[in-house]
Formats: C-alpha cells, sequence, structure tokens
C-alpha cells in the first residue's frame, strides 16, 4: 500500500458513477431479494407503507432493519434501539476509517455525501480496487446508489408482493453477502503476514461472538487484526 | 423509555435509526481527520480492512448450518481456481440452496 494518493483513484465524475452503479447491478439484484424479504417482514410486524418505505430509504442498513422488527411492538424502548442499530452498524466507523486514505482527497461535503451510501458491497470493492491502484471512488458513490436503489425498490416489492419469495433461507439467499465478503478478501492482498493477521482477526472474532455481548464481533476482530498490523508492520520496499 | 408507535412515534423511531446510522457512516471518517496518516496508521487501515471481512464471516462458518459452510467453502474454491467474484459467489449460493432443498452430501 502506498503512501501518495493517485489523484486519478478518486476521480468521481457522472461516467465513474454511472460505471460504478453498473458494476454493482449484479449483486444489487441480490441485495433487492433481501429487501423483498423485509419488506414483507415489516408489513408482517405491522409498520406501514410509507414507514415501511421511509426506514429503508433513510437507513438503508438491512441487517439493523430487521433487527429493529424483532424490538417492535405497540412500545418500542428507545436504549435497546439505540444500542442495536448502533452495534450492528458499527463496522461503517471501520469503513470509514480504511476509506479515509483516499476520501481526505475529496472536499468535506462530497467526502460525508459519499459516505451516505457507504454499505458491505460497494465499501469491498472499492476498497480492493484503491488498495490494487486503481478508480475507485465511482463504485464507492455509483455502487452505493445501486444497492441503496436496490435496497428501496425491493422493501416496496416485498410490501406489494412479498409472499412470492416465502423462504429466502432454503433458496440460499442469506449467504449471497457472505459469499461475496468472502470472494473479495480472497481477491486482496494475500501473504503470510496477512495470513496470520486474518487468523488473529479470526480469532478475537469468536472470542467476542462467545463471551462479549451481541453484535460486537465484527468491531473486536477488526480492531485485533488491524492492531497487529500497526505493531508488526511490513519492510518499507 | 419507550416510544409509543401510534402517532409520530413510528416516524421518531425512524429518524433516531437513520441518525444512529448516520454517526456510524461518518464517525470513522471524521475521527480519522485528526489522525496523521502515517505509515504505522496506513499499515493499521490495510490490516483492518481485510480484518473486518475475516470478523464478519467467521462466526458465520463456525456457527451456520452445513448450508452455509457449503457456500462459504464453495465460493472459496471457485474464487481462489477462477479469480472472478461473480461465479464464485454464484456458485455459492447454488450449493446452500441444493444443500438445503436435498441434504444430500456432507
Amino acid at each position: 500500500m502506498v503512501l501518495s494518493v493517485d489523484a486519478s483513484s478518486v476521480e468521481l465524475n457522472r461516467n465513474k458513477i454511472w460505471n460504478g452503479f453498473k458494476q454493482l447491478l449484479p449483486i444489487s439484484m441480490f441485495v433487492m431479494v433481501f429487501a423483498i424479504a423485509f419488506g414483507l417482514a415489516a408489513a408482517q410486524t405491522g409498520l406501514s407503507e410509507a414507514s415501511t418505505l421511509l426506514m429503508s430509504s433513510l437507513v438503508f442498513a438491512g441487517a439493523a432493519q430487521f433487527a429493529v422488527l424483532d424490538l417492535w411492538g405497540q412500545h418500542v424502548p428507545v436504549v435497546p434501539l439505540i444500542v442495536t442499530v448502533f452495534a450492528i452498524n458499527a463496522r461503517h466507523l471501520l469503513m470509514g476509517a480504511t476509506l479515509y486514505p483516499w476520501l481526505r482527497e475529496l472536499p468535506r461535503a462530497k467526502r460525508y455525501g459519499v459516505m451516505m451510501v457507504v454499505s458491505d458491497a460497494n465499501w469491498a470493492m472499492s476498497m480492493q480496487a484503491f488498495s490494487n491502484g486503481k478508480a475507485g471512488m465511482g463504485l464507492l458513490f455509483g455502487g452505493g446508489l445501486a444497492l441503496w436503489s436496490a435496497w428501496t425498490l425491493g422493501s416496496w416489492l416485498g410490501l406489494k408482493f412479498g409472499t412470492v419469495i416465502q423462504d429466502p433461507v432454503s433458496l440460499g439467499l442469506d449467504m449471497v453477502m457472505g459469499c461475496f465478503l468472502l470472494a473479495m478478501m480472497l481477491g486482496g492482498q494475500k501473504n503470510p503476514r496477512m495470513l496470520i493477521i486474518w487468523s488473529v482477526a479470526a480469532a478475537a472474532s469468536l472470542i467476542a461472538y462467545t463471551y462479549l455481548p451481541e453484535n460486537s464481533h465484527v468491531v473486536t476482530g477488526a480492531l485485533a487484526g488491524g492492531l497487529l498490523g500497526a505493531v508488526w508492520t511490513e519492510k518499507k520496499a | 423509555m419507550s416510544i409509543d408507535i401510534s402517532g409520530f412515534g413510528t416516524l421518531y423511531i425512524i429518524l433516531i435509526m437513520a441518525v444512529v446510522t448516520l454517526v456510524t457512516r461518518w464517525g470513522g471518517v471524521f475521527v480519522m481527520s485528526f489522525v496523521p496518516i502515517n505509515y504505522r496508521v496506513q499499515q493499521f487501515i490495510n490490516a483492518m480492512s481485510g480484518s473486518v471481512l475475516v470478523a464478519v464471516l467467521t462466526p458465520l462458518a463456525v456457527t451456520g448450518d452445513n448450508g452455509a459452510r457449503v457456500a462459504l467453502l464453495t465460493t472459496a474454491i471457485v474464487m481462489l481456481a477462477l479469480r472472478k467474484p461473480l461465479p464464485a459467489i454464484t456458485a455459492g449460493i447454488l450449493m446452500a440452496a441444493l444443500f438445503r432443498q436435498f441434504h444430500v452430501f456432507i
């Protein structure tokens, strides 16, 4: 990884955004299927059509939205609501931090504007592009727009026609994001040092998953791997 | 403290969710703008970006059903063989679906 960032890799114009949008379309189709499942679940929980659409378009965080449906009732407790949403979405904090070396090349308004649509898939794809010295900002923003559109449109479809997909798990659709992230991980840098860092991250994540409060495993594992990487640096080329 | 979902209650809940999520989307970038990006910080970021994925996936593989494990294993094999994400993901999902439909292997 280089300290200097090539200006072309953070370029953000209409063409780059459209390209990113198109590159994330295939995975967005899978995301839409999950959004349909969410729309159906929201309708069954008793959320109105307007509330479901507002939630999907403003929050745009699938796992957290599903978790909130579990808290739903005539009275929704505020502190568990905030803790649940924050813990599930805390990985966004790490994504923002990892993207910072490239995001800082953008003016502040654009920097935070782009981050509004950051999500697992577009983050993973743009990080892979950036660390190979390629253009990634269009993937991040355009791809984010594709995912957001799919998530919002899918939620609406789920409200209307949700019963079409009754059991997404039996179709393997719950594995879409897992398989996608694994493919991204294996497409990145692989060397003995990184494998050891990954093993430490895996162990920390599993320990946190078993012994620490719910949803803390991602942050714990990622920080463990990151800290090891900071202490045990690569030799400068 | 809890919010009654009648009246504007649902709207307040959605706004709370939206604000908390936005804090997570902006917070990492905001904090990093106070951190000097030196070589060590670069190495931290670089190691953490892969570790995030590992930390998401490990409990999924360990605590998931065999369908989940078959899916991840298939994706890994196809990805390492072909180096193309889409066939790898598709193969993984297909294997999970087949496994859960028929429980034919493993």
